[in-house]
């Protein structure tokens, strides 16, 4: 079976730690693509056949070390190239400095000066809309999507496919995987959906979320409201595009070793609602964000005594602090789906567990499926 | 005097009842008293004032020989007064305790309509967007105000059990809001610094006082038995309002939240129940659609003009529009320079 291979951790019993002097398993596999992309002879001995159909796929730790190993060097020598005249100019003129980086970076720079003097006033003055959920559109377009732009663009590289299957108007429920310690994976879909077809998704997120300062501030601001029954009929009834991640904190807090291996799809409240509201289901799958925190372990003595579902130990955090919260660099899919119909069912189906049943599974399957199939196509998990 | 009906309105002296006597008494062959326990501070026009306290037996005496049909009960108080909580509790529970006790007892007594408040829905994080009519707390207010409307609900509910003969419409308010509207909310949002919970920005629902008033007119007018939500649709983030008020705020961490409260409350600022900190941290408001489907009533004003209305007639804060853009025309000014410079 296909998914046997994927989810395979380690190298099959074999450390891959290599001997003094020939280089690990790993390390050679890894070689072998980046010798093919410069199309330059290579002394390695490496596998003859490329590194897709040469063996499973399977993505051991010690690759993703030795990936980080190349990632971390390359950003070095980029750091080496650094001028020191411009540092020293920035630290005579602050102000200045400020407005190159801005215009280099092109966030905040978007309009002209006056537009976003008039956009930091109606700010201050308080005159912006919010809806009921307590969104803030001019917020989140303005400030919270360009941002993550730049983090999907640039950092991840999201690749979206199947953007057809999202409908232009109308409501519809997505659902998607969910990992990655942070819910960065709901951010990026709001993101990605937003330039695709401009129109903002509605997330729907647990209640630990709305315990938690400024989480729930931010999470209100940009449109994410409580998962339950009410408002999630609240949204699809006024012809939103709701997300949401039946996995929950069970999906986020998976352990590394568990990646892209769905977990329970909650009790198929989505499902009802959905049928309730007679909204097609667009399954999507996310290839990426499992592996931008490997969590290790959830610490779960920790995470008690801090009242929360896990407390995230990857390689990184908490042993190198903030540094340690940057997300791994990963290559990320996002794969939409072709649309579930619910409306032939009928309202009276929402409330039959056999139908639910049988749809969250439908649902949960093709997610899995579509998990699988893009990680055959993926070469590596960051490159 | 040939009146058609007699209406026995609670709480006349303060503002939403004086109104409200007001404008009821000035139609025809309608007969209107009002009681409080404190004269009148504003006009009552037509409507009779009798100087009585609801928690005193006497109020039988008073429905029985003015042979009241309609009772309008707006005696609940949300503020702690100078008598503080318990006073505070005494006036709200055991006031309507006996009011009802009266009202059961009157022969020509058949509709009560009761003022209850969006403090029935509590606050917490698992709280959905809106609360319609059906919904019950997810955290039930365990002290204050919330527990008072709680309490008062109940009673109404065993009135109408016991008397299947009586109209009972109960509507439950959002807070008030509009020029010159005194209440906790509006003290809390004119302090000259506004402490407030660290990282959750509340969402407030807000109903004008000529709207509430309209709602109780229309319900006392109209026989439309049942439990309503009353409050304009739309939302305003407690951050949006109090920049509109020009107020700085002081950020506090959750766990001090209750300390500060009481620092408040001993200097005599505001005074603040748990479930008030609470609303004022997770937010919450109200689906109205059951009220307008009903009855048609829609309030003339949203949230966001009756704080306009409110910042209008309040002080202006530190953060003044006015300073506001000055301060943006010197860093305009900066960032303008820089730019020509950087070319």
């Amino acid at each position: 079976m296909a998914d046997a291979k994927i989810i395979q951790l380690g190298s099959r019993g074999r450390a891959g730690r290599g001997s003094g002097s020939s280089p690990s398993a790993s390390a050679r596999r890894l070689a072998a693509p980046q010798a093919a992309r410069r199309s330059q002879p290579n002394d390695q001995p490496g596998p003859d056949a490329p590194y897709e159909s040469a063996e499973a796929p399977s993505t051991t730790l010690s690759t993703l070390v030795s990936q980080l190993v190349r990632l971390v060097s390359g950003s070095l020598g980029v750091l080496r190239s650094v001028p020191i005249t411009q540092l020293r100019d920035f630290a005579a003129d602050p102000v200045h400095g400020l407005v190159s980086v801005a215009q280099a970076l092109g966030v905040e720079w978007e309009g002209s000066l006056e537009e976003t003097v008039e956009f930091v006033r109606t700010r201050l003055r308080g005159a912006y809309a919010v809806d009921e959920f307590g969104f803030d559109p001019e917020f989140t377009t303005k400030i919270y999507l360009p941002l993550l732009r730049r983090l999907a663009e640039s950092w991840f590289r999201v690749e979206v496919r199947g953007a057809e299957n999202l409908p232009a108007d109308g409501s519809a429920l997505l659902v998607s995987n969910h990992a990655g310690a942070l819910p960065l994976d709901g951010m990026i879909l709001h993101a990605m959906v937003f330039d695709e077809i401009g129109r903002h998704v509605r997330m729907l997120g647990a209640d630990l979320i709305f315990k938690t300062p400024y989480s729930h501030d931010l999470a209100r601001k940009t449109g994410t409201t409580l998962a339950c029954q009410e408002d999630a009929e609240r949204l699809l009834a006024a012809n939103q595009l709701v997300a949401v991640f039946p996995e929950g904190f069970k999906g986020l807090g998976k352990p590394y070793a568990d990646r892209y291996k769905l977990q329970r799809f909650g009790r198929g409240g989505f499902v009802s609602a959905a049928i309730r509201a007679q909204v097609p289901i667009i399954p999507t799958a996310i290839v990426g964000s499992e592996e931008i925190y490997p969590l290790i372990s959830k610490a779960p003595a920790l995470s008690r005594a801090l009242g929360v579902p896990y407390f995230p130990i990857t390689p990184l955090f908490p042993w190198f602090g903030v540094l340690g919260m940057i997300p791994l660099p990963s290559k990320w899919i996002i794969q939409f789906g072709e649309a579930i119909t619910t409306d032939e069912l009928g309202p009276g189906a929402a409330d039959d567990p056999m139908i639910v049943f049988n749809i969250t599974d439908q649902v949960r399957e093709t997610i899995q499926q579509t998990l699988y199939r893009l990680l055959m196509q993926r070469r590596s998990a960051f490159f | 005097m040939a009146a058609d009906r007699v209406i026995l309105v609670t709480g006349v002296s303060r503002d939403l009842g004086s109104r409200f006597a007001r404008t009821l008494a000035a139609e025809e062959h309608v007969e209107v008293v009002g009681i409080d326990v404190v004269p009148p501070r504003h006009d009552l026009g037509k409507a009779d004032f009798v100087r009585a306290d609801i928690r005193n037996p006497v109020i039988s005496k008073v429905i029985a020989t003015r042979g009241v049909d309609t009772v309008v009960h707006l005696a609940v108080v949300a503020t702690p007064g100078p008598g503080g909580r318990s006073s505070m509790k005494e006036i709200n529970v055991i006031g309507t305790m006996q009011l009802l006790a009266a009202c059961q007892k009157a022969a020509t007594f058949r509709k009560l309509v009761v003022q209850s408040s969006i403090s029935v829905y509590g606050a917490s994080p698992r709280d959905p967007a809106k609360f319609t009519e059906d919904m019950s707390a997810r955290a039930q207010p365990r002290t204050g105000f919330g527990k008072d409307s709680l309490e008062i609900e109940s009673y109404v509910r065993g009135l109408a059990r016991r008397r299947p003969d009586v109209i009972v419409t109960t509507l439950r308010l959002a807070n008030l809001m509009g020029a010159g509207v005194d209440s906790h909310v509006t003290r809390y949002l004119s302090l000259p610094v506004v402490p407030r919970v660290m990282g959750f920005d509340a969402r407030l629902q807000f109903l004008h006082p000529s709207d509430a008033v309209a709602a109780l007119l229309l319900v006392t007018r109209r026989d439309v038995p049942g439990t309503f939500n009353v409050a304009a649709a739309d939302i305003v983030t407690l951050s949006q309002a109090l920049r509109k008020m020009g107020r700085p705020s002081l950020l506090v961490p959750q766990t001090a939240a209750p300390l500060v409260a009481t620092l408040i409350r001993q200097a005599r600022l505001v005074d603040f129940s748990t479930d008030q900190i609470d609303a004022l941290t997770y937010g919450r408001a109200m689906d109205t659609s059951r009220f307008t489907a009903e009855t048609g009533f829609v309030p003339q004003l949203s949230s966001r003009a009756a704080l306009t209305e409110f910042v209008g007639a309040a002080k202006p804060g530190l953060l003044s529009p006015e300073r506001v853009d000055g301060a943006l025309a010197a860093v305009s000014q900066l960032l303008r320079s820089a730019t020509v410079r950087s070319g």
